[in-house]
This record gives C-alpha cells, structure tokens and sequence, in this order.
C-alpha cells in the first residue's frame, strides 16, 4: 500500500505529529547554539581586520539568512493554501511570520552593532540594511493584515495574497535600493571577500543550524495553538489528554 | 564618544551585550509568548468545552 | 444582457467613476491640497537654503505624492462596497479585472493628474531648473499610476476593515519603494549632467508590468474581500 503523503497535511494529524517532532528540534537548536558559541569565541582567532568585532557576525549573518528563507518559505505556504485551499498551509505562514519578523528584526539590530565599529555610523543606508528594512515592513504588514480581519478564512487569503505580491516585490526592491545606493554615493565598505578561517566558518554555520531548528520550533508550537482555535469546536480537540485533564 | 572609546576598549562585552544578549533575549521573549499563547488556547478551548460547545 | 467589448467597459467604467468624483469634487480638492501642503511644509521644516532644497524638490515632491496617493485609496472601492455596487459588478459577466482597470485609470486621473500637473508650480519653489521640471514631470507621468495600481491591490484587501486607512499605508508604502527610487533618481540624473534613459526606461517597465498584473491581482483580492 502507497503511503499516504497527504495524511499529515491535515490539521488533526499534523497536531499530534508537531507535538512529537517539537523536542527533536528543540534540544539541538540548545545544542548546536553552545556548539557555536563555543567555537565562535573559543576557538575561531581574532579576525587581522576587523578585530573581535566581526563575532557579531556568527548572529547577524544566520539572522538575515533565516528572516530572507522565511519570507519566501512563507510566501510559498500562504501560495500553496490560496490556490488548493488547504487550511494546515495557510496556518503554516500566519505561523511562521512572527518569526521571520524577529529575525529581521535582530538582523537589523545587530548589523547596526556591527556597523558602529567597522563604518562609524549605526546605520548605513547600505542596499542591503535597506531592503532588510524593507523586509521587516513586509513582515509588519503580512501580521497587521492578518490580525485586522476577523474571519480567519479571509485573513488566510487575503494575507496570502499580500505575502505573493510581496515576495515578487522582494527582487526589485533589492535592485533598486542597489543602483539607487551606487548613484547616490561611492560603494560602502564591503563584507571583506577575504577567505574566512574555517573555525569561523563553523561557529556560522552550527549557529545557522540551530536558528533554523529554532525557527521550526518556533512555527510548530504556534501552528498547534492556531490549530487548537480553529478546531476548537471539533470532537478531536475536545479529546486531546491536554484539554481533558 | 565615550561610547566609542570604551566600546574599543572592551569589544567582546560590547558584542555579548549589545548583540547576543539582545538576540537571546528576543528568542526568550519569544518563547514566552508562545508558550503563554498555548496556556491561553487551551483554557480557551476547556472553557469552550465545559460551556457545552454551543455557538 | 448585452456583453460589452472589452474596451467598450472599460470606457464605461472611467466615465462613471469620473462622474461620480466629480459630484464629489471637494475629495479631489483635499488630495490636491494635502500633496500642496506637505510639499510646503518642508521648506518650514528644514530651512530656507535655496541649495539644499534644490537638492531635495524631487525626493520632497515624490514623497508627497506617494502620501496623497495613500490619502484617496481609501476611496477606490469602499463607495461602491458600501451602497453594494461593487457586489453586482462582481456579479456581471463582465471581466472584473477590466472593470478594475477601470476604476484604476479612473482614481489615477482624480488623483494622480492634478498631483503631476501642480508638481511644476511645486517645484518653482524649490527653484528647480527647467530640465528638472520636465523630467520630473514626465516621472510623475509615469510613476503615479503604479502607485494607483499598486495600492489598489491594497485597498481591495482592506476592504471594509477597521483602520483600514493606516493598515493601507502600511501594506502599500513599502511596495512603492521602487517607484519613488526611480522616480527621484531620474530628477538627480539630470541635474548631475546624465541621462535619463535607464531610469525612465525601468519606471516605464515598471508601468507595464503593473499594467498587466495589478488589475487581476485585485481582482482576486476584491474575490476574497467580497466573498
């Protein structure tokens, strides 16, 4: 017998199977976070250039990574729940927004940190700080939609809709903000290209691990308590040993 | 300027303080309101339940 | 009933809509006025050096723009929802997205026209060159109806939301961005002595592209607003 691929893509299943998968990823994220930080600090050397400054960078650069996957993921979800309409998807994006919002938010935050030592300035107005901002505005946007509309179908479609226009708009923005930065003023200090030691690749990458376990984490246990409100007046959600007690 | 000078002086107490603290804290936050949001939904849903799931 | 041609509707609907603000004049009136009013505002605001403001007219002019364009969205759909047109048009076997074109080309000549063609009076005193003015013209041309497109999509998604205002602005301002780079760059091309070219040339690509896919991108937002 084929296995049935779509058994976890509805709500009833998919909560008992996010209640289970939870803690698989939860305890590396701890994990893998003391593994980088270790390495980060520990072991990686202090960088000819950039002093110890360039630390920051174990957190910044897995932080704009995940806020830039996340909005496409995202997008990806709230597409899949408009056009086959499947409710699990679109709880998958309202899940995950608050999130991407965060790691934007950090991204933004510790780049300024960066930026203080290595260009004097908080912030530069660097085509890739902008359109981070810009992203975090998406975020806002895709949330205040969808908190602004009762009716949770609606906010789903409605959303998603907003979260498609939005990652179309992701490339172009990019663009403009880059020739719009290379006309406006000589080209910032780049990341140095210079090749990276390896321990401080490592401590990156461990580190870009443990935030995706994170992010995961993160959209699973949200995903379960919007399943629980939507379902609420269902047989199964009445059933579950957690409501029972 | 002070600013400056001491954060020269003292980089890895200016990268824990000022970026990994913040981060750490957003994720705790963030944990936070998670795990109160469960709290929530469920009494939600047991108060819905008791209350004999008319609407 | 008889099925209109295409170009046929959407004349329709531009005259309608046209007629309907002008029983309505003081809503254009008050677009105009607040895109006036920011403009002069910043003079006030930032000081009276003829260099610096020079400097600054096209950001200032398209940034106003930008704003009173967000000031009228409100108005694109939310007439017709309330007093239930907007439900029979949907209804119609007419195609809905041209009908939104319609609407679309009908808010931008209330309000992004006039906005283009006070933009000269405008920019006069900010002591704009001539060359300036008429580029800066000719990217208002070009640049206000993507915002009206654009924003349109946001409008149909906010329909008769509370608040829909501010979320409006919030969902639609970060999409413009574009536009206002394109827009403002094509202004400080010319004063620095460069060309145009590359930046009309992507305003207009922008246009095109909005052209084809804003009327049916809200068209479905209006279906799911509406349903």
């Amino acid at each position: 017998m084929a296995i049935n691929w779509f058994k976890y893509s509805a709500p009833t299943t998919f909560y008992g199977l996010a209640g289970k998968l939870i803690p698989w990823f939860a305890i590396p994220a701890v994990i893998l976070c003391g593994i980088s930080l270790y390495i980060g600090f520990a072991v990686a050397p202090v960088d000819a250039q950039q002093g110890e400054f360039y630390r920051i960078i174990f957190i910044h650069v897995p932080a704009s990574i995940l806020s830039m996957f996340l909005y496409m993921i995202m997008a990806g979800y709230a597409a899949l729940g408009l056009i086959f309409n499947t409710r699990l998807s679109s709880m998958m994006a309202s899940a995950m927004a608050p999130t991407g919002a965060l790691f934007a938010f950090i991204s933004l935050w510790t780049g300024a940190l960066w930026g203080k030592p290595m260009w004097g300035a908080w912030w530069v107005w660097d085509a890739r700080l902008t359109s981070e901002l810009i992203l975090l505005f998406l975020y806002l946007g895709f949330i205040a939609l969808h908190a602004s509309i009762d009716d949770p179908r609606r906010a789903d479609r409605a959303s998603a809709l907003l979260a498609i226009v939005g990652s179309v708009n992701v490339p172009i923005i990019y663009f403009s903000v880059k020739w719009w930065n290379t006309l406006h003023q000589g080209s910032t200090i780049k990341f140095s290209g210079t090749s990276m030691h390896i321990a401080m690749q490592q401590a990156m990458f461990t580190m870009l691990a443990a935030c995706w376990m994170y992010a995961i984490v993160m959209t699973l246990m949200r995903v379960r308590s919007i399943i629980l409100e939507r379902e609420r007046h269902t047989k199964w959600v009445t059933e579950l040993p957690e409501v029972q007690q | 300027m002070s600013l400056d000078v001491w954060m020269r002086e003292n980089p890895l107490t200016y990268i824990w303080l000022g970026s990994y603290a913040v981060a750490f804290l957003v994720f705790a936050v963030e944990v936070a309101m998670v795990i109160h949001k469960r709290k929530i939904t469920l009494r939600q849903v047991r108060l819905m339940r008791d209350a004999g799931g008319e609407e | 009933m008889k099925k209109l041609s295409l170009p046929g509707l959407l004349v329709l609907v531009v005259r309608r809509d046209l007629v309907l603000a002008m029983r309505r004049r003081a809503d254009v009136l008050t677009t105009l006025i607040f895109f006036v009013m920011v403009v002069s505002l910043f003079p006030l605001g930032v000081g009276p050096e003829m260099d610096m403001l020079r400097k600054m007219a096209s950001g200032v002019l398209w940034v106003a723009a930008l704003l009173s364009s967000m000031l009228s969205l409100g108005r694109l759909f939310s007439a017709d929802y309330l007093d239930g047109t907007l439900e029979q048009m949907m209804l119609a076997p007419q195609s809905l997205s041209m009908l939104v074109l319609g609407k679309m080309v009908a808010h931008w000549m209330v309000s992004g026209l006039p906005l283009v063609l006070m933009a000269p009076v405008l920019g006069v005193q900010f002591d704009m060159s001539a060359n300036a003015l008429g580029v800066l013209i000719l990217s208002l041309l070009l640049g206000t109806p993507i915002l009206s497109m654009v924003g349109a999509i946001g409008a149909a998604l906010t329909l008769g939301l509370r608040g829909g205002g501010v979320l409006l602005s919030l969902l639609v301002l970060p999409l413009c961005i574009p536009v206002l780079i394109f827009g403002t760059g094509a202004v400080e091309a010319i004063s620095a002595g460069l060309t145009v070219v590359p930046h009309m040339s992507l305003l207009g690509a922008l246009l095109l592209l909005a052209l084809v896919f804003t009327p049916w991108v809200t068209a479905q937002a209006l279906r799911i607003s509406m349903e």
